[in-house]
């Protein structure tokens, strides 16, 4: 094969998403020749749809407040497998980060005395969950996803940062000592494939919602960098765990923020009644998101399900008043009435827990480097990747993600990444020199696809491996059910190696690049079966009906996943945290 | 359904056409215009547009539906195409790169144009800065724009003068500056925009109120520059 044409970068980060171009912002500013490649303009990735806000105590709501309590809330509900070194760096570190984001000019909601406004969310404490409910997250209205998004851009135009905007990864080059040299890229306008070298590659991809058939995710979180992660050879952690957010729009999978029930509003069934109550007796609707979720799906299943089919339950929000709708969530006041078409000032809406988020990834630590494992089980570093943002899992959620940590993880973690790269860089980090055949090994796919002739069509593949997911990979996961999908995605993954491409052409080609989706999208899809029917236990968003008990003997650990052999081992938890007490497991309670 | 599309691809077509294609939807829902586009796309793969986030709020599919600019995922088929004939062209006023796909590297040139980032000399506090709400309610309406581009493209004066004149969706980004408490460049922002075109071709044709898929108002944004302009002139 004819060598590519090339690009050379200090930083390339593979994402413009919140992560991606925090990470970008603290390399351009720095001086570094940085790149942010996004197959989407980067105002378009998926962290524009974050709406209720960022948690961090900053003490605006209560001056007492402590990122302490935070921390004990993030562990607690990652049900005691998020790392609590990683917890504690970014509840800590995280006013200084939303600081910044303000100084950047990040439009957030006041208060009266001009600070910037929280709102109360769910699994949120004070004092160590013995305070009653906290207000801490951050929000611009309901659109603070939004907000935090245009700003970074803005920043990143001012700093300067190179955008290779509508770009597709198609795989990292890793070189024969293990090093990632950066990354074979497609130019989608033009079609060009280059190599895109750099001395420190980011993935900040974001999620891989479209593994299911309905999800709150955009159409393009397809989860591709964790395949090109495992493609690599590299492990993903924690990847059986996937947050369904309770309040999705029934049927359109469209998100109604946490921040309706941090307002005031409630679920309720079909008889109107306030059901959370039950399941959670103190926090009730602002228990943590797998809690409600499991307890939506189970007065669905007891027959208090609203509607035609019993299939789904209400958010009731009218008795906030129209004002308080209108002025803190003005953007679900939209998203309702164009996809549940209701109005939530007067009726409620229809909702159901919707796949929303996933918390496992890459494997990384604080810093954001990537890690992997050596023959004797034990971390190495893989020297030139990094991963931050929701592909990372460094792991700040670990079962269960609260509720406004995501956007805190972007930005703490993003600016960790820039900063690491930018010390490893001073102390003259240079190129790592990849043999040709390694650039070849990462075009290899598209090759491939290039080259089909008949098969299966990828909309056809790719609609068949979300029902699969959705029906057995719920809310609620049945081990036979498990066990067969493992064999049906082994099915699929032959049949997607055989599948066909019709258009072969050049220009602005999205039937390529949906192809090259579809291998992200079955790895993920693998790698979440595998590990999940491994984990024989329940934990946090993880609940089995043949294991209904969280077993901290066996299972108070990560999951690592192979793909080369399909294997799954154990990795500890930190409970190491630098500056407070760890947080010991205790029984899970709302 | 009878839908005609735009097809254009640059390494095969001379000239693009209006392809017409008949498309069995599913009963008893009100599609959004965005979901016959994926149905189209599961028949034929090579029909290229920009989608993501499927809610109207990433920007990615403003497209020209029946003649008026929208964004597909937001706007049902009953109100697109209420006499039952659906036609999709790319947003006018743009190069298009192949179907639906415009070139809007034009658009994005005007948005950097207007240095859309907040400006701030004096030394950062140790936290946030503080904002009154009521100066902060001055950013409603402006900071919500999701750079989709359908105001910009529905403009005449746009179309005359896509080099010169800013256009609707970068002068609401340069009055969301303005318009912030914590900027202190509004001499220098002022002084950028004093040429007869930047603002000035400005005809208040109000086509970006008409088209504004979040509802905004640009020429309200375009007066309140005037205004500052003006009284500064004096």
């Amino acid at each position: 094969m004819s060598r590519l044409p090339r690009l050379e970068f200090d930083g390339v980060i593979v994402g413009g998403g919140g992560a991606g171009m925090r990470a970008a912002l603290q390399l351009a500013q720095s001086g570094l020749k940085t790149a942010v490649l996004s197959k989407v303009f980067p105002t378009r990735s998926h962290t524009v749809s974050a709406q209720g806000g960022i948690t961090c105590a900053i003490g605006s709501d209560d001056p007492d407040d402590d990122w302490r309590w935070h921390m004990y809330d993030t562990v607690k509900g990652s049900d005691y497998i998020g790392d609590q070194d990683a917890i504690e760096y970014m509840c800590s570190v995280g006013p200084e980060a939303v600081y910044e984001l303000e100084h950047m000019g990040l439009p957030f909601t006041r208060t009266e005395s001009g600070r910037i406004y929280q709102r109360p969310f769910g699994g949120q404490s004070k004092d160590y969950g013995k305070g009653g409910q906290a207000s801490r997250t951050c929000a611009a209205e309901d659109r603070t996803g939004h907000a935090l998004l245009h700003t970074l851009y803005q920043n990143n135009l001012k700093a300067g940062t190179t955008f290779l905007n509508e770009w597709f990864a198609v795989d990292l080059v890793v070189n024969q000592d293990g090093a990632v040299c950066g990354l074979v890229a497609l130019e989608i306008e033009s079609g060009q494939v280059v190599f895109v070298k750099s001395k420190a590659t980011v993935l900040a991809t974001g999620g891989a919602g479209r593994i299911y058939a309905t999800t709150t995710n955009a159409l393009m979180n397809t989860g591709d960098g964790v395949g090109m992660a495992l493609r690599a050879g590299l492990p993903v952690q924690d990847i059986e765990m996937w947050q369904f957010h309770p309040t999705g729009i029934h049927q359109a999978g469209v998100l109604v923020t946490e921040g309706c029930r941090g307002e005031g509003g409630y679920l309720v069934n079909k008889d109107g009644e306030r059901f959370m109550e039950r399941y959670a007796p103190t926090a009730k609707d602002l228990a943590g998101r797998d809690v409600v979720a499991r307890s939506m799906i189970q007065e669905i299943m007891d027959g208090r399900g609203a509607g035609p089919d019993s299939d789904h339950v209400f958010l009731k929000l009218d008795h906030l008043g129209e004002e308080t709708i209108l002025k803190r969530l003005p953007g679900i006041t939209e998203l309702s009435k164009t996809f549940a078409h209701v109005n939530p000032a007067k009726d409620p809406i229809p909702v159901v827990p919707t796949c929303h988020y996933m918390m496992g990834g890459v494997p990384t630590n604080v810093h954001g480097q990537a890690l992997s494992r050596d023959s004797a089980g034990d971390d190495v570093v893989v020297s030139g990747l990094y991963a931050i943002g929701e592909v990372a899992c460094v792991s700040v959620h670990g079962a269960n993600r609260l509720g406004g940590n995501s956007l805190l993880d972007l930005v703490v973690f993003g600016r960790a990444a820039g900063i690491h790269i930018e010390d490893a860089m001073r102390q003259g980090i240079g190129h790592r020199e990849p043999a040709d055949d390694d650039v070849a090994r990462a075009s290899a796919r598209l090759t491939r696809w290039n080259a089909s002739g008949d098969g299966e069509s990828v909309a056809d593949l790719r609609r068949e491996l979300q029902r699969l997911m959705l029906v057995n990979f719920n809310v609620f996961r049945d081990g036979d059910h498990m066990r067969r999908s493992i064999s049906a995605l082994a099915e699929l993954r032959q049949r997607i190696a055989n599948a066909h491409l019709p258009d072969k052409s050049r220009v602005f080609n999205t039937a390529r690049l949906e192809a090259l989706e579809l291998d992200n999208l079955l790895e993920v899809a693998e790698a979440t079966a595998i590990v999940a029917e491994a984990r024989t236990e329940s934990r946090g968003a993880h609940a089995r009906n043949d294991y209904t008990e969280r077993d901290d003997d066996n299972w108070l650990c990560h999951s690592l996943y192979f793909a080369a052999d399909r294997s799954v081992a154990k990795r500890g938890v930190n409970f190491s945290p630098t500056t407070v007490e760890p947080f010991q497991p205790v029984a899970r309670s709302y | 359904m009878q839908i005609s599309i735009y097809r254009f691809d640059p390494d095969e077509n001379e000239a693009p056409r209006m392809e017409d294609v008949e498309l069995d939807l599913p009963e008893g829902r009100d599609l959004m215009v965005l979901d016959v586009l994926e149905l189209l796309k599961a028949k034929d793969p090579s029909i290229a547009y920009r989608r993501s986030c499927r809610e109207g709020v990433c920007g990615s599919d403003g497209i020209n539906m029946n003649g008026r600019n929208g964004l597909a995922c937001i706007t049902p088929l009953s109100e697109a195409a209420p006499r039952g004939k659906l036609t999709l062209r790319p947003l006018p006023g743009l190069p298009v790169v192949r179907d639906l796909v415009v070139d809007m590297s034009q658009f994005y040139r005007q948005y950097e144009k207007i240095t859309p980032w907040l400006v701030n000399d004096t030394p950062p506090p140790a936290q946030e800065r503080l904002q009154k709400p009521r100066d902060r309610d001055k950013l409603n309406g402006l900071y919500e724009c999701i750079l989709c581009a359908c105001c910009t493209t529905a403009c005449p004066s746009f179309w005359w003068n896509p080099d010169k004149f800013v256009g609707p969706a970068g002068l609401l980004q340069a009055y969301r500056f303005l318009a912030d408490s914590r900027d202190t460049a509004t001499a220098e922002r002022l002084a950028a925009l004093e040429d007869p075109f930047s603002v000035f071709r400005c005809r208040g044709i109000m086509n970006c109120v008409s088209v504004c898929p979040k509802g905004l108002n640009p020429t309200r944004a375009i007066g309140k520059i005037r205004t500052m302009l003006l009284s500064q002139g004096i």
